[in-house]
């Protein structure tokens, strides 16, 4: 394995950090790194309480997500796995944007045609329409740093992927084309110790993920995915050597997820329970707290209050969200195509009819409305 | 109006259109200074630069995948696959990302571009550079499937795909890129997708076919009219969205209906044309419709004009179902 960035120590100091975050930017860090525990929180209550379908808790990878959003504009173009909604978070995207999809009701984006945790944002931040297949997005992100760059602007694409991300098609093809490009993206690997059931020893038999950026001609990082301010440092060096037109860069963040794949997984029944300990004692909001104290920039009440102010944004998020009715009939056969064509009017048609003459509520008046 | 290939007029669209929109930027396998295997895109990394016609390494799902991106950021990605047949690899960008973009983020982002490559047979290519793989896209929501038969269409088709807000498969009949020559208008203009047009007029069997096997078909109108039987044959050029009442009226016109093309039969195009008849006009039907197909087997070199359709193929139809 290359050698690994690490600039947090054990008891929270820092000797190596230059400032790049302010004392407002770091406590900002820290507080998203709460709100993704909060909104995680709460969607496993919602989810054991039968009111959503399905999640994908966070816990332990947090330091990365916000770490990487946080060396990255808004304008640059986020292309994420479903294991990154911190990076939407840290650049303002609403807890309650966010609950919508968990609902899938009519305010979500996607009008709940999506799996929870499947977002998509244009705006605060270009946070890429998540899809559920692996490394499809890494390709994507290429291309999407080809046009920044054919358009004159110097923004940066960031491909978030997981371990097992880098045994898809995608990993290979957008790498290569990216090195051969010289494109201005980031892939971001979190090495966090599974894919779903598999540990990362039956992914690769390469020492570390990293070292695959040599094959690709363009520089591999290892950094410590639980220290925010590692990550902070190597997506910062890799997006300012893309913006200035010196290709991508390939960083593996070694973390470790400590919670299970999704809701729907019983990580028990793979994890060792010593491995999990171990992990525990890293985790990377006590480590970033650690820091903030020895700056002198958190305290006990500070930490009562962003968790208070976390975990109350995020329940009327889900109060809201849970409130919102569900989409109407006709989304199923709005956004397929920009026009709407004929034999899905006559679908559509047929479909209300049915629906009607069913009595379904969500029919109106039998009438398709496209 | 030129006199050009349906290849050349291809390559008159992509030239017409990058002229118009700088946003059009046209890559792939050996497109660049080259000008791609069949010469499709010759002269745009000339005229254009490299920036907006340029090789890319080899790896269909990294070309697609990387219009995706292309396309959701500012560009209008006009990509190609060498050959129909090299494809699949990028069926996951195609059918699971560029396909379903639009729907799964509620019209957020959407991938304006288009997939342009040669498929079928008639060039001796074997299994590999022959297949008609277009059921496999028309059965997907969100992709349109686009397929010239004449250089008038081609260009005016491919211009419509390359300003369509959706993304376009345009597969090009690669055994008509140099048999076939046709009046083509100079400048921009286009034809509408979802439109069919009728290469013949005919008033007692209806055949519907696309891409290559259109002048096959024509050719069998031809020969059937000397004997008495008037075939009216619709090129359906949009395989989906299908503009599917041209396709009814089309049907009900003769009662008689034979449906053409290369690909396999099962659960082929032609299924779906016969299923759209069967469901919405069983009654105008005085005859079964009728499949000319290529056969259910991989797609052979040697005895490929066996298995491609063919006059005597499509004319033997025809004269079943109009003495049915």
């Amino acid at each position: 394995m290359t050698e690994t960035l690490k600039m947090i120590e054990a008891d929270g100091s820092a000797p190596s950090f230059n400032g790049a975050l302010d004392d407002k930017a770091l406590v900002y860090c820290y507080r998203t790194m709460l709100m993704v525990r909060a909104f995680d929180d709460i969607c496993m209550k919602l989810q054991r309480s039968g009111r959503i379908g399905f999640s994908i808790p966070n816990k332990g990878v947090e330091a990365t997500q916000v770490g990487a959003a946080s060396a990255l504009r808004s304008t640059d173009f986020f292309f994420p796995s479903y294991r990154d909604f911190g990076m939407a978070l840290h650049h303002g995207a609403e807890p309650v944007e966010m609950m919508h999809n968990m609902f899938g009701n009519a305010s979500d984006s996607a009008r709940g045609r999506q799996m929870p945790v499947h977002f998509s944002f244009t705006k605060p931040l270009r946070f890429f329409s998540i899809s559920s297949p692996i490394g499809t997005h890494l390709p994507q992100a290429v291309g999407a740093a080809f046009a920044s760059q054919a358009q004159g602007k110097d923004d940066v694409s960031l491909a978030s992927f997981g371990d097992g991300g880098t045994s898809s098609t995608g990993f290979h093809s957008a790498l290569n084309m990216a090195g051969v490009w010289k494109a201005p993206v980031i892939f971001l690997c979190q090495n966090n110790g599974w894919a779903i059931s598999l540990p990362s020893s039956g992914q690769t038999a390469s020492d570390g993920y990293a070292i695959k950026a040599k094959a690709y001609g363009m520089p591999g990082v290892t950094v410590d995915g639980n220290d925010l301010l590692a990550v902070n440092r190597a997506v910062s060096e890799a997006a300012e050597r893309a913006r200035a037109g010196e290709g991508p860069t390939l960083i593996e963040a070694f973390t470790y997820r400590m919670g299970g794949h999704s809701t729907s997984d019983d990580p028990t029944k793979y994890v060792p329970a010593e491995e999990l300990e171990k992990w525990a004692k890293k985790d990377p909001v006590l480590r970033m707290q650690r820091f903030l104290a020895q700056r002198g920039l958190w305290d006990e009440a500070l930490e009562e209050t962003l968790q208070a102010e976390c975990a109350a944004e995020v329940a009327a998020a889900a109060k809201e969200a849970q409130a919102t009715p569900g989409p109407t009939l006709e989304t199923i056969f709005s956004d397929v195509y920009e026009t709407l064509p004929n034999h899905l009017r006559r679908q559509g048609e047929q479909a209300f009819d049915l629906a009607a003459r069913k009595g379904d509520a969500d029919a109106g008046g039998g009438a398709f409305p496209l | 109006m030129a006199i050009l290939t349906l290849l050349q007029a291809v390559n008159d669209a992509l030239h017409t259109k990058m002229r118009d929109d700088e946003r059009v930027t046209v890559f792939g396998e050996d497109v660049g200074p080259k000008g791609g295997v069949f010469l499709a895109t010759e002269g745009l990394t000339r005229e254009f630069g490299e920036r907006r016609c340029f090789d890319t390494p080899l790896s269909e799902d990294g070309i697609v995948g990387a219009a995706v991106g292309m396309a959701v950021n500012g560009l209008l990605p006009v990509c190609e696959i060498q050959f129909q047949d090299f494809i699949f690899p990028a069926f996951d960008q195609i059918v699971s990302e560029a396909a379903k973009l639009r729907y799964r983020s509620g019209g957020q982002y959407t991938a304006p571009m288009v997939i342009r490559t040669p498929y079928g047979g008639g060039i001796r290519g074997g299994l590999y550079h022959s297949q008609s793989g277009e059921a496999y896209f028309a059965h997907t929501p969100g992709l349109k499937v686009v397929i010239p038969s004449t250089p008038h269409d081609a260009k005016g088709l491919l211009i419509a795909a390359i300003e369509d807000p959706d993304p376009v498969l345009f597969l090009e009949p690669k055994a008509l890129y140099r048999s076939l020559k046709g009046e083509v208008p100079e400048g921009s203009y286009t034809v509408d997708l979802s439109t069919v047009r009728t290469a013949r007029e005919g008033s007692d069997v209806t055949v519907f076919c696309y891409g290559a096997m259109v002048p096959v078909c024509e050719k069998a109108a031809a020969t059937a009219a000397e004997g008495g039987i008037e075939t009216h044959v619709v090129d359906l050029r949009t395989l989906l969205p299908l503009d599917e009442e041209a396709v009814l009226d089309a049907a009900k016109r003769t009662g008689r209906v034979v449906v053409v093309h290369e690909a396999p039969r099962f659960c082929g195009y032609g299924a779906e044309i016969s299923a759209l008849i069967a469901e919405n006009a069983i009654e105008y039907m005085e005859a079964p419709v009728r499949r000319v197909t290529g056969f259910d087997t991989p797609f052979p070199n040697t005895l490929e004009h066996h298995y491609m359709p063919d006059e005597r193929r499509v004319l033997d139809a025809i004269e079943g179902v109009a003495s049915f």
